[in-house]
């Protein structure tokens, strides 16, 4: 697939990192306002498929590689399925950090506020746990289809 | 001012009704891809005033940019 024009690459090349960023917002105050870890994900993962789409699949190979979204992939549902096993010493899923004083463990405020980061327990390490796993199976999934395409026209053509 | 929100919701989904049509409409293909991201944009406006701010950055997501991506690698393929 051949790349598109200079105007849409760059706007790609300023707009994409704010995408990235936006995403990684939204995933890191999951547990505050609205949206949380697929949402963050998914606005993250828009973001390499602008890329792939601006720059065509095979000049993206370059700087986009499938294994390496497949290592953090499997990385996030490891991080997910450790979390939810770490509270087995009461039930599966135990929020064993809330309250704790420790790691996002300050008791939540009562009433309206203005929100803290530092709370939730489990549930920010969750939401960072899901964002990675769906922001990676994005990119698997248009890394797949555009190399798809690709395998389609090449057989057409023979 | 719900007469003012009615008329939002109102032309909102006139604007998606119209969208979705010219989506079926139009004879090339890129066009009709664009028309129907537009669509799906709008719908995740009125998810955001239906007071569903998940459903909206979901909705504006995975329709308007994924879809859109997929569609266009398939584009791509058949030509």
């Amino acid at each position: 697939m051949k790349e598109m024009s200079r105007i849409v690459k760059t706007v790609t090349n300023f707009v994409y990192g704010f995408i990235i960023i936006f995403g990684l917002y939204i995933i890191a105050h999951g547990h505050l306002t609205p949206g949380g870890g697929f949402q963050g994900g998914a606005v993250a993962g828009s973001a390499f498929a602008l890329l792939l789409v601006s720059y065509g699949s095979l000049n993206s190979n370059k700087f986009l590689k499938k294994d390496i979204f497949s290592l953090f992939e499997n990385f996030g549902l490891v991080l997910f399925i450790v979390l939810g096993f770490s509270g087995l010493g009461i039930t599966f899923f135990y929020n064993f950090l809330a309250n704790s004083g420790s790691w996002f463990g300050n008791a939540a405020f009562i009433g309206i506020n203005p929100g803290d980061m530092n709370t939730g327990g489990v549930i920010p390490l969750m939401n960072i746990a899901v964002g990675l796993e769906v922001l990676s199976a994005f990119g698997v999934i248009v890394l797949t289809m555009a190399s798809g395409a690709e395998f389609t026209k090449k057989k057409e053509k023979s | 001012m719900s007469s003012f929100v009615e008329i939002i919701h109102i032309s909102t989904l006139v604007m998606m009704i119209i969208a979705s049509f010219l989506a079926v409409v139009f004879r090339k293909l890129l066009p009709s891809i664009i028309a129907l991201s537009v669509a799906s944009l709008l719908l995740s406006l009125e998810f955001y005033l239906l007071h569903a701010p998940d459903v909206a950055i979901a909705e504006a997501a995975i329709g308007a940019g994924l879809t859109m991506a997929i569609f266009i690698f398939a584009i791509r393929g058949t030509r």
